[in-house]
């Protein structure tokens, strides 16, 4: 079979160009987010904050009320949780996270398995692209719109916040704001992510994007590029992948953006460790 | 005389434990003043409280006679932050950085206009880093990297600069130039407030010295101000080697 055929012959079913599109979506969307996650230093929030939001995603399937308003309530409660016991507590904040999000995804687990539903537990911890429904697809489009034109309007502010805090609040941007901005949109994305996925490797998709691009270039404008080719191909590769192979989805995802970082890690230009042995 | 930065009996404290208290200071337009102190005496605890970083548990702060929000606002405020605060690894141009110095004159999607591009240039010229401004925040020597972010506060046209421990690893270059850029800020009303543990800088250039341990202990010109009590107050009644040197 040649290289065409094999790339055409999957788009013969309808699951798998709809798997292909969201992954692809998702993955544009995750990947311009995981740059400001890379250079903030957020790797560990995004961890938290998709695990967080698992008992928000039970209530709302259990309430019947769109599952990403529950996540996005429970990631940004999450959050607002871990800095308030760190300001009010001797715990250095590494630790109050690890102990923040445990619980809520502990929450979660005891949530799911008392609640009368056919939540598939599996399908929120691991994804399943495969077999989104009408529904999902169009929540996941509205999210990654609203993250994009978040993303967009504020990109200098986040850039700025992200690089030096203290200098934007002292010529009069509201750092407050941003850092909730941020964490929103953070929420969000980790429900588009939680998608394709699942729970346990969105935060790959929060941060290995922005990592391999970050290897590969100085510029924060061609790091975003960078990071949204990467993650977009990853997906795209990595649903064929998981077809050709029938293996899981997610993992396949995950393992290819993994495998680019991989690269980037051996042969970025300036920054790859074999090119700075030779120099 | 123009107030720039009036505190008055400052306190701030951190969950319970004082880290400044009963500080007042007033600066005029105009001057080049020292910050003296230990580690840990208060020193960036009062440019926190200058850039509303914390709020005070006690007294006030005006800025041209503005509270710390509207100050910010006007873009009165410039810091000029400590390389160690700074991720030299960023992705950012050198051009970038200073570009940030105008965002608070900008609309909301910061889009540069003329005015602003002109404002950078200029700044980078002053700073003679104009070859280097697409040069990566990465690329530049410590020295470089410092009159990048003097350059920043350049651009943003403040009349309060805020400078943390400016001398720390530059080179000679880099010393002269910014000695000389004080001076011209200076002579155009602006305000800089220096934090740093280098005794001899302060000799050489700055009108006031203020020192600092925990509060103002001492506060004038810096002839009247650079006594050896004074200076053995502010380090704990322990002068070291170098101190005594530069009190004799």
């Amino acid at each position: 079979m040649s290289v065409v055929a094999l790339l055409l012959e999957p788009l013969r079913h309808d699951f798998m160009v709809r798997a292909l599109l969201i992954s692809a979506l998702v993955g544009g969307v995750c990947g311009l987010l995981s740059c400001y996650m890379t250079l903030k230093g957020w790797a560990l929030m995004g961890d938290a904050v998709s695990h967080a939001v698992l008992p928000g995603v039970v209530l709302a399937y259990a309430l019947g009320l769109p599952f990403s308003l529950g996540a996005f309530v429970f990631g940004v409660g999450s959050v607002a949780t871990i800095g308030f016991v760190k300001q009010k507590s001797r715990i250095k904040e590494d630790t109050v996270i690890g102990l923040v999000f445990t619980g809520f995804f502990a929450l979660g687990l005891v949530l799911v398995s008392k609640t009368r539903s056919n939540i598939d537990l599996t399908q929120i911890l691991f994804g399943n692209v495969l077999g989104i429904s009408a529904a999902d697809i169009q929540q996941t489009w509205m999210i990654c719109l609203v993250v994009v034109a978040l993303l967009l309007l504020f990109r200098r502010d986040l850039l700025l916040f992200c690089f030096d805090p203290t200098h934007a609040r002292s010529i009069g941007i509201n750092t407050g704001l941003l850092h909730y901005l941020l964490l929103s949109v953070l929420s969000l994305a980790a429900v588009a992510g939680l998608q394709t996925v699942g729970i346990i490797l969105v935060v790959a998709m929060l941060v290995t994007p922005g990592a391999t691009a970050y290897l590969l270039t100085d510029r924060f404008d061609r790091m975003t590029w960078l990071a949204i080719g990467s993650s977009v191909l990853s997906s795209l590769l990595g649903v064929y992948l998981s077809y050709w192979s029938d293996s899981s989805t997610a993992g396949c995802i995950v393992l290819v953006q993994t495998g680019l970082f991989l690269l980037a890690f051996l042969l970025a230009p300036r920054h790859g460790i074999l090119c700075r042995r030779s120099s | 005389m123009t107030i720039r930065i009036a505190a008055e009996q400052l306190c701030v404290d951190y969950n319970g434990s004082v880290a400044l208290y009963d500080a007042s200071l007033t600066l005029p337009a105009g001057c080049i003043c020292g910050m003296v102190g230990m580690n840990g005496a208060g020193k960036s605890t009062l440019f926190k409280a200058l850039t509303g970083f914390v709020r005070p548990s006690r007294g006030r702060i005006r800025i041209n006679g503005l509270k710390v929000a509207e100050a910010q606002r006007e873009q009165a405020v410039a810091y000029v932050p400590q390389s160690e605060g700074i991720d030299c690894d960023f992705p950012v141009s050198v051009w970038d950085v200073v570009m940030m110095g105008r965002y608070g004159s900008m609309n909301l999607l910061r889009i540069p206009r003329q005015s602003d591009r002109l404002a950078v240039r200029n700044a980078l010229e002053r700073v003679e880093l104009l070859d280097l401004r697409d040069r990566p925040l990465s690329a530049l020597s410590g020295g470089q990297r410092k009159r990048a972010f003097l350059a920043r506060a350049i651009a943003q046209r403040a009349s309060v600069l805020l400078l943390d421990e400016p001398f720390n690893g530059v080179d000679v270059r880099t010393e002269k130039l910014m000695a000389e850029l004080f001076l011209q800020l200076r002579s155009q009303a602006c305000t800089i407030l220096i934090s740093t543990h280098d005794l001899s800088h302060v000799r050489d250039f700055c009108d006031l010295v203020v020192l600092i341990n925990k509060t103002v202990l001492a506060y004038g010109e810096t002839s009247e101000v650079f006594t050896p009590e004074n200076l053995s107050q502010a380090f704990g009644g322990l002068p070291p080697d170098v101190l005594r040197g530069q009190t004799q």
